[in-house]
């Protein structure tokens, strides 16, 4: 599988996507922590990290007996820098701008 | 409740897979006419040795908007081409992050299989929320650069089409 379906395929899911959701608000998380915040076994917590390892977009590291777990986020860079050229970047971002401003309102 | 137990530590890891030698990969970290190619584009002037200065000079786009002569500074703390750089890090852009102090910063460059190498990047950034939060691209509408996945993707596209961001 090419690199960049790995990534689209890891992001095609809720509780993954969820998962990254966590690392972004607070990186350096253990498998503990991370099985705390979802209704799942931690069997199928390891699974999704493991998708999401393989994807590039989790990283972990041993910190003394925990292996903690980062998310990496150059992988999608790549796809937006793929994408998104600095042209339309402006643009998008002003619409993504307007629409986080109009979802605050409500 | 204060924050006064606030000890946990910040790290931030970014991994890219480029293909290029690790030696390669180094000398784009290391040699200023590399670094000012991509990213933040400062030329940075290692003396690569344990306790051996770093500076990275801001280039005249950053002096433009009144960047300071040396942009960040630090200390190398281990050097073990073409594999491992280790070294204090500060930003020196604005009060506020240079009052944040150093941070540590380590390259890892591993060879993979097929002519590519892996370059990790772990910066742990603790007691230093700014920082923190400009390497995260966190700061980018307010013109500070998209942070260490920018940097690290811009410097992929360099060493593996040759086609600098800045001349």
């Amino acid at each position: 599988m090419a690199d960049d379906d790995r990534v689209f395929k890891a992001l095609a899911d809720p509780t993954r996507r969820f998962l990254l959701d966590l690392l972004f608000a607070r990186e350096g998380r253990t498998l503990t922590e991370l099985e705390s915040e979802v209704e799942m076994t931690r069997f199928g917590v390891m699974k999704h990290l493991r998708v999401l390892e393989e994807a590039g977009l989790v990283i972990t590291r041993r910190a003394g007996r925990e292996k903690l777990h980062f998310l990496n986020p150059v992988p999608i860079q790549l796809i937006h820098d793929r994408w998104i050229d600095k042209y339309t970047e402006r643009q998008a971002s002003a619409l993504a701008e307007l629409k986080a401003e109009l979802e605050e309102q409500t | 409740m204060t924050n006064a137990t606030q000890t946990a530590q910040t790290v931030q890891v970014y991994r890219v897979y480029i293909k290029a030698t690790p030696e390669a990969i180094w000398d784009a970290i290391t040699k200023p006419e590399w670094t000012h190619k991509y990213g933040y584009g400062v030329y940075s002037d290692f003396d690569l040795r344990p306790g051996g200065a770093y500076r990275g000079i801001a280039n005249e786009e950053m002096k433009a908007q009144g960047a300071p002569e040396v942009a960040v500074d630090g200390e190398v703390i281990e050097a073990d081409p073409p594999r491992r750089l280790v070294q204090t890090w500060r930003l020196l852009m604005d009060p506020t992050l240079a009052a944040e102090g150093f941070t540590r910063l380590t390259y890892d460059i591993e060879a993979r299989e097929g002519g590519v190498s892996v370059l990790t990047v772990t910066h742990d950034l603790t007691n230093a929320p700014s920082t923190a939060a400009l390497t995260a691209g966190q700061m980018e509408s307010q013109g500070a650069g998209g942070g260490w996945s920018w940097v690290l993707s811009e410097l992929k596209t360099l060493l593996e089409t040759g086609k600098p961001f800045r001349s």
